[in-house]
């Protein structure tokens, strides 16, 4: 034993570091449950941030939902909207700032219920932002109700019997919907319930941001997420939970890669 | 031959037991610990620290970052 702790301080140098806190978190401890999507998704953001050097250059709008308090976490600018207004007050920061790196952050009762109106018409302007989408299928913060996107036969607080299409209607799959509009650049969907899924996130984030600075038009990053207090399952199971009954029909991928429509093309002939 | 080697520092204080990197680890290196940090949560630590080989996963998935990652050729 004592010959194991031997060598373990042996390789406990700062020679040899391979992965730490990013230093673009503050030191505040999260306020989310253990396990929660929203500390692994946050991590990614401020890692991008870091590898990009843009910092000081970045603005977060953070919305109402469990991560209403990111601006505690990523250490940057930020501000913060009302609820499901998000792509909205990007929009004005963006365009006061156009210099600036802008993106919003929001769950899916924020982006896909309450802020429909203002996610879809922000994509369909090509507003130069990056939205980061967090679809746990549930109201997390307000303790577990249905959302639009919520699947067929889910239990939650107010579909105790589990969504009924006849009642609650269809789960929203608005990023098919953001994926159509011609002011999207790029629409991916993603996950991080592994180091690989990690990996990609990260990528299609960084995307994201380098199509922001190339004025590309609007880039959306949906990361299929989980919910383990609202779910009343454990954050493991809650992994698997995601993989078996969201993956299928959230399916993971770029549904658009390539930049806003050219509005040249579109003039009327006059 | 020149065999790699890892070793994890996971934040005792600031972990949530909600054991994500225990399940992400491929060599079975990571447990929740039977005792709890002042949050009343069964931290992560190396139960098995010879098997780890430095690969980050854990650390990867981490909700809140609690896990900083080493690696080195051992002669
Ligand atoms: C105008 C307004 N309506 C309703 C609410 C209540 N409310 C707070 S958070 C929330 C939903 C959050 O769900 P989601 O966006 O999915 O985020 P999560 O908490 O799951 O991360 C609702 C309905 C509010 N704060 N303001
Ligand atoms: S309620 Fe759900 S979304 Fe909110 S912090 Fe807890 S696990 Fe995360
Ligand atoms: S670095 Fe890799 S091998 Fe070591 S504890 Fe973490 S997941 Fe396991």
């Amino acid at each position: 034993m004592a010959e194991v702790a031997e060598n373990i301080q042996n390789i406990i140098k700062p020679e040899n570091l391979v992965y730490q806190k990013s230093p673009v978190l503050t030191d505040k401890v999260m306020h989310y449950c253990p396990g929660c999507s929203h500390g692994v998704v946050h991590k990614i953001i401020a890692e991008v941030i870091d590898e990009m050097g843009i910092q000081e250059d970045t603005i977060g709008v953070s919305p109402v939902g469990c991560s209403v308090f990111a601006y505690n976490y990523i250490d940057i600018d930020w501000h913060e909207a009302a609820h499901g207004r998000a792509p909205a007050v990007a929009t004005g920061v963006k365009r006061v700032f156009p210099n600036k790196f802008v993106f919003s952050y929001q769950g899916d009762g924020d982006l896909a219920a309450i802020g429909t109106a203002e996610t879809m018409h922000a994509v369909n302007r090509g507003e130069n932002i990056v939205m980061v989408f967090i679809n746990n299928a549930i109201y997390g913060m307000t303790g577990g109700q249905m959302a639009p996107t919520t699947m067929v036969g889910q239990v939650t607080a107010t579909t105790p019997y589990g969504r009924d299409v006849d009642l609650n209607g269809y789960p929203l799959k608005i990023t098919e919907l953001i994926a159509q509009l011609p002011g999207a650049a790029y629409v991916t969907r993603q996950s991080v319930q592994t180091a690989a899924a990690v990996k990609k996130t990260k990528k299609a984030i960084r995307k994201a941001f380098e199509i922001q600075a190339n004025k590309k038009g609007t880039a959306f990053v949906e990361v299929v997420a989980t919910c383990n207090s609202g779910w009343k399952i454990s954050p493991v199971d809650s992994n698997e939970w995601m993989e078996e009954h969201m993956f299928p029909f959230y399916p993971l991928g770029d549904l658009k890669d390539g930049e806003k429509e050219d509005p040249e093309a579109l003039k009327m002939n006059v | 031959m020149a065999k790699v080697k890892g070793a994890v520092v996971v934040d005792m204080d600031t972990c949530k037991g909600c054991n994500l990197c225990v399940v992400a680890c491929p060599t079975q290196t990571l447990a929740l610990h039977r005792n709890v940090n002042g949050k009343g949560y069964h931290y992560s630590y190396m139960e098995n620290p010879d098997a780890c080989i430095g690969c980050s996963n854990c650390a990867l998935v981490c909700p809140d970052s609690c896990i900083t990652v080493y690696k080195a050729k051992i002669a």
